[in-house]
């Protein structure tokens, strides 16, 4: 039972790091019908912001010897400007483009991104310790569960609330609601396109930033690739939850979250290394039964 | 006389682009050296391969992330058949013994490399084109991840992480160029087959398609099955043109690569998945050049070819959506097709015509 309850603790962690990805890859689903692949890099790049840029073997702190209120926005900061430069060279001119297109460019955006950091710093992974305290553990009874897992919870959390708390009740959130519902009409009704497309990236870009902090401080390591695993499993995430449908991206997160620590904990240990196999093929076979999702959004299904 | 005469006509695309591609890889000849025939060897295994994507991405319109996991699997499946027989009895212990004890000839291991992607390409494929557009392309991400965990850990059958030495190395330059041009004939009897058309007809709208009694899935699964073949066959060359065989490349990189010359070429023709092939490999090769600083007094640092790479995608997309090719198939007579709606502008730019 004691393992048990571990093992969901464990689920809920990674898997309030695959809903925050997903959230921030839904969001933009919603309103701009993008899929962005380039989102995992944006995790990379708050990881690597950490550090002074260099192709040195070994890291040495830049941001991440802030103190941690400055280290939070000056992060965020640097990954709300990619992620609104990357809009303004690559989706802004796309606008018009279709889904699959725009699917296609996320992936040069990507792929533009990743070899960036690889010039920038080097190919070899580095090792990179911020806040070690976080992965200390703490005793509930019979439990021993890693502080940092408590955090990731309590952050993700935080950031849901947060981030619903905007969409229903701020002016800007509910243009962005009304953008996802029907771009067309809410621009006729006076939502300025652009700008609410620009808070829609620059949310990501906190999302993005929250994951890759907490996820670096959990694997303590570096590589050009490390936002791409997130990434994929968020994408699958949304399908699993439903296309366009925010719930869904969390409800998917924490699904995928839950189904690979399950069989991380369950499978025969010879099975083991296959994981990620049994997992996806699990989510094929959900998407079988179910190609709307777990939680389908209203608007999907287009209009002739 | 007439149907021998459109037959001709029909048939003129492929022959032109087999006839180019031969150009290519004479002209390369000609320069006599072995870096040389080493990318132009590469390069018709790339056509196979985009030929291959092209038949699925190009013919229903949907993006697929997934396939160089059938290239993955074609690729193994030639290495199974041809590999030294003792390295298979100490490294690959889970094989079957009729593949253990066997060296197979290379083009029985070829048919090997073409027939259990599409298998496999059936099967996968049977659960992910249901899903629509988006969420299939997604759900091809899903294929690729659960091929490289699969061939990664399988150590009794793959090696594992450590690679499969020993395959023969038999494929040079001619013998890519007359799969490529196997690979070419082949899309395009499809695409100009009625199941071709039809699913060409479910990507330019797949409300009318249905309604005109297309059966979505069934046009979708049929390209994906052949488009799983050839590039199989991609993989089953590429496994013979190395000679060594590890899991690693079989990922996003090359993913990437095959999308990016489909893209640059135009991936709704024929023409522009071949085009494309030798464009990007034309300019992928300038930018190593100037990496390796044989280019005089510019010299590019490394990574700047994989930069350069997505930027030009990245440009092609917004400047040229179409892509090179722009829609268009390669002719040198015979009727002008109806133009599209969006004709006008392609027409004034087209280059292949």
């Amino acid at each position: 039972m004691i393992g048990f309850i571990q093992n969901l603790i464990d689920a809920l962690s990674l898997g309030g790091l695959y809903a925050l990805t997903a959230l921030g890859i839904g969001l933009l689903f919603g309103i701009l019908r993008l899929i962005n692949l380039a989102h995992g890099d944006l995790i990379s790049v708050a990881a690597y912001a950490l550090i002074v840029p260099s192709v040195d073997v070994t890291a040495r702190m830049f941001i991440g010897d802030f103190n941690i209120l400055f280290l939070l926005p000056s992060i965020a900061v640097i990954v709300i400007v990619l992620a609104l430069v990357t809009d303004f060279a690559a989706f802004r001119p796309l606008r018009k483009a279709t889904t699959p297109t725009l699917m296609i460019a996320s992936f040069a955006v990507s792929y533009i991104i990743q070899n960036g950091i690889l010039m920038i710093y080097g190919s070899r992974p580095k090792a990179i310790n911020l806040w070690g305290a976080a992965n200390q553990q703490i005793q509930v009874g019979d439990l021993r569960v890693p502080l940092l897992q408590v955090i990731t919870v309590a952050v993700t959390l935080a950031l849901m609330v947060g981030l619903s708390l905007f969409l229903s009740r701020t002016r800007y959130g509910v243009q962005m609601r009304a953008a996802a519902e029907d771009f067309r009409m809410a621009q006729y009704l006076g939502v300025k396109g652009n700008f609410v497309i620009g808070i829609a990236f620059a949310i990501s870009g906190i999302l993005a930033a929250a994951v890759g902090l907490l996820y670096v401080t959990q694997s303590g390591s570096l590589s050009h690739t490390m936002g791409v695993p997130l990434a994929l499993f968020a994408f699958v995430a949304v399908v699993v939850g439903g296309m366009g449908s925010l719930p869904g991206a969390v409800a998917g997160g924490f699904a995928i979250g839950f189904i690979v620590t399950m069989l991380q904990a369950y499978l025969p240990p010879d099975l083991r290394v296959f994981r990620d196999a049994f997992a996806f093929a699990i989510v094929i076979l959900v998407l079988l039964f179910r190609p709307q999702g777990l939680i389908p959004a209203r608007n999907v299904v287009e209009r002739v | 006389m007439d149907r021998i005469l459109l037959n001709l006509r029909q048939m003129q695309t492929p022959a032109l682009l087999i006839a180019l591609l031969a150009a290519v890889a004479g002209l390369a000849a000609l320069t006599g050296s072995d870096a040389m025939a080493t990318t132009i060897a590469e390069m018709m295994i790339r056509v196979v391969v985009v030929v291959g994507l092209y038949v699925f991405i190009g013919n229903s319109g949907i993006i697929s992330f997934g396939h160089i996991s059938f290239m993955c699997i074609g690729a193994y499946a030639a290495a199974w058949m041809t590999a030294e027989p003792t390295f298979k009895q100490i490294m690959l212990s889970g094989l079957p013994g009729w593949l253990q004890g066997t060296q197979y000839p290379f083009l029985v291991a070829m048919a090997g490399s073409a027939i259990l992607p599409a298998f496999v390409g059936l099967l996968l494929g049977g659960a992910i084109t249901r899903l629509g557009g988006i969420a299939c392309s997604i759900a091809t991400f899903a294929v690729l991840m659960i091929t490289n965990s699969v061939y990664a850990n399988w150590d009794s059958w793959t090696a594992g992480v450590s690679s499969i030495i020993g395959i023969p190395t038999v494929v040079g330059p001619w013998v890519a160029w007359a799969f490529a041009a196997v690979a070419v004939v082949a899309a395009w009897l499809y695409q100009i087959s009625r199941h071709g058309l039809m699913l060409r007809a479910t990507r330019d709208d797949p409300v009318a398609a249905q309604a005109s009694g297309i059966g979505l899935v069934k046009a979708r699964l049929g390209a994906f099955v052949l488009s799983a073949a050839l590039v199989g066959l991609g993989g089953g060359l590429y496994a013979q043109f190395l000679g060594i065989l590890t899991v690693d490349p079989f990922y996003l990189g090359l993913t990437f690569i095959t999308l990016a010359m489909l893209v640059v070429g135009g991936m709704s023709s024929l023409t522009g998945a071949v085009i494309g092939v030798i464009g990007v490999t034309v300019i992928v090769e300038f930018l190593r050049m100037f990496e390796r600083g044989e280019m005089g007094p510019l010299t590019l640092p490394p990574g700047s070819q994989e930069l350069g790479l997505g930027i030009l995608m990245a440009l092609i997309l917004v400047l040229r959506p179409t892509g090179l090719a722009g829609g268009r198939e390669l002719k040198l007579f015979g009727r002008r097709p109806a133009p599209a709606p969006a004709a006008p502008e392609a027409a004034r730019t087209a280059p292949a015509e």
